[in-house]
């Protein structure tokens, strides 16, 4: 199996495994350990409220498998947060594969929140490389994990927060490439050629 | 920096968009998932699609589309109509749906956003709101707008966020249909008075309009139905247009 989508009770789910179908790659939507294990890649999607999905996670077990794995991790928004250690979002502690506290933004009458809509990649490195530098991707998302020593893309809304990460094999994005168009696919197939 | 959404709508009755004709390059007009297909890479930034189905089985037919939509979908869209249960909601999100959208049920049992909100993120919880100015006056309609309630457009905005809808997308029935431009005056008090993303509806004749939703109307977004399905306003035209106007569009 080319890749495993975790599976728990993440919102987007079917849209991660519909963009998956699109370019063309076998996966499998699994909660099964050794199923994980065995996947060439994992997708670690997210969409919904942080101490639900971790409870769902503990309950599974997953908690502790998931920052144990060795091939490449991809962790998308409520996933990329889950990947932190605490969630400003009712107070959760997370996995802890990043050392880092996701914060909650304060909405203005001019920043609305939830950050919602299409915002540009900035100072793109790392596994994304640089072609995507000011390429446009979709966001949905009341909470931001700030710019740190791991932050691979930026975004600017109502601050400069982590829009993807990366340390050893676990990768993360703030944004949805499953659901922006032509460059979340590239997005996608670029991840997907990670080598382990 | 974000971007402002532009958002075509597309009404669908028993599996098949409603209004819709004359397009290019496009074998079947009818077909909403072409038609959606069509406009994301027009450079859409979100759909709408709106169930205007009359009977039990239309309504069977239209969940089963969600999921084509889905499949073939690479940009965000929203279903709205005859949402009324967390059962409804959590059939659509799991066919692929991003957002629903929920509007008469919300007015008869406004508990149902809290609901909704906690059940599966407000981020997917968009309140519709129907209203029209009355002597002063934004009463709120429901059941497409044939049904006047006891509520006022901007306090049910500003309960609606605080019950957890992270968006609102508010129809002036003054403006809709006219194609005299958008409520850009009440939009813009809404604006003030709320804290989540707020899509405009009703009005869009010309790209002029779009401009001035997003300048003075403070919208974070505007949805038009008619004006992109007879090809009287072509997206990509209405993009570079908003661009010369210095707004924030998507390339």
């Amino acid at each position: 199996m080319d890749v495993a989508i975790i599976k728990y009770n993440a919102g987007n789910t079917q849209s991660v495994a519909f963009a998956l179908d699109r370019i063309g790659v076998s996966y499998c939507i699994t909660d099964d350990p050794e199923e994980i294990k065995a996947a060439e890649k994992i997708i670690f999607p997210g969409v919904g409220e942080a101490s639900t999905a971790m409870k769902y996670l503990r309950d599974k077990n997953l908690d502790h498998l998931l920052p144990t794995l060795k091939q490449p991790v991809l962790g998308i928004c409520l996933g990329m947060q889950l990947m932190c250690k605490l969630s400003e979002e009712n107070n959760t502690p997370c996995l802890n594969i990043f050392d880092l506290t996701v914060k909650h933004f304060e909405a203005t009458h001019i920043s609305k929140v939830p950050h919602t809509g299409w915002n540009n990649l900035t100072q793109t490195k790392g596994w994304l490389g640089s072609s995507f530098e000011d390429r446009f991707v979709y966001f949905v998302h009341s909470y931001y994990v700030p710019i740190n020593p791991y932050t691979v893309a930026q975004t600017d809304y109502i601050v400069p927060f982590s829009a993807a990460m990366e340390k050893d094999n676990f990768f993360a994005v703030q944004f949805h490439p499953e659901k922006s168009a032509e460059v979340g696919e590239k997005i996608l197939k670029q991840f997907l050629r990670i080598r382990s | 920096m974000l971007t402002k959404r532009i958002i075509p709508c597309l009404d669908v009755k028993d599996g098949r968009t409603v209004k819709g004709i004359n397009f290019e390059g496009l074998r079947d007009a009818g077909d909403p998932v072409a038609l959606g297909t069509l406009y994301a890479k027009q450079g859409a930034d979100e759909l709408v699609f709106l169930d205007i189905s009359a009977t039990t089985e239309e309504r069977g037919t239209f969940a089963s589309l969600v999921k084509e939509i889905a499949a073939e979908c690479t940009i965000p869209f929203t279903v709205g109509g005859g949402i009324n249960s967390i059962g409804d909601v959590d059939r659509l999100l799991k066919a692929g749906a991003d957002k629903v959208s929920i509007n008469s049920s919300a007015v008869k049992n406004p508990d149902l956003i809290n609901q909704l909100a906690k059940e599966f993120g407000s981020q997917c919880i968009v309140l519709a709101i129907d209203a029209r100015l009355e002597n002063d006056y934004w009463l709120v309609y429901t059941h497409g707008g044939k049904r006047s309630t006891d509520k006022e457009l901007f306090s049910w905005a500003k309960e609606g966020q605080l019950r957890g809808a992270g968006e609102i997308l508010f129809t002036s029935m003054n403006h809709d249909g006219t194609k005299n431009g958008f409520a850009v005056e009440a939009l813009n008090e809404m604006s003030k008075l709320v804290t989540i993303p707020i899509i405009a509806s009703g009005g869009a004749g010309t790209m002029s309009h779009f401009a001035e939703v997003f300048k003075e109307g403070g919208a974070d977004a505007a949805l038009a139905a008619s004006v992109f399905h007879f090809g009287e306003i072509s997206i990509p035209d209405l993009k570079s247009y908003l661009k010369e106007n210095h707004i924030a569009i998507r390339n």
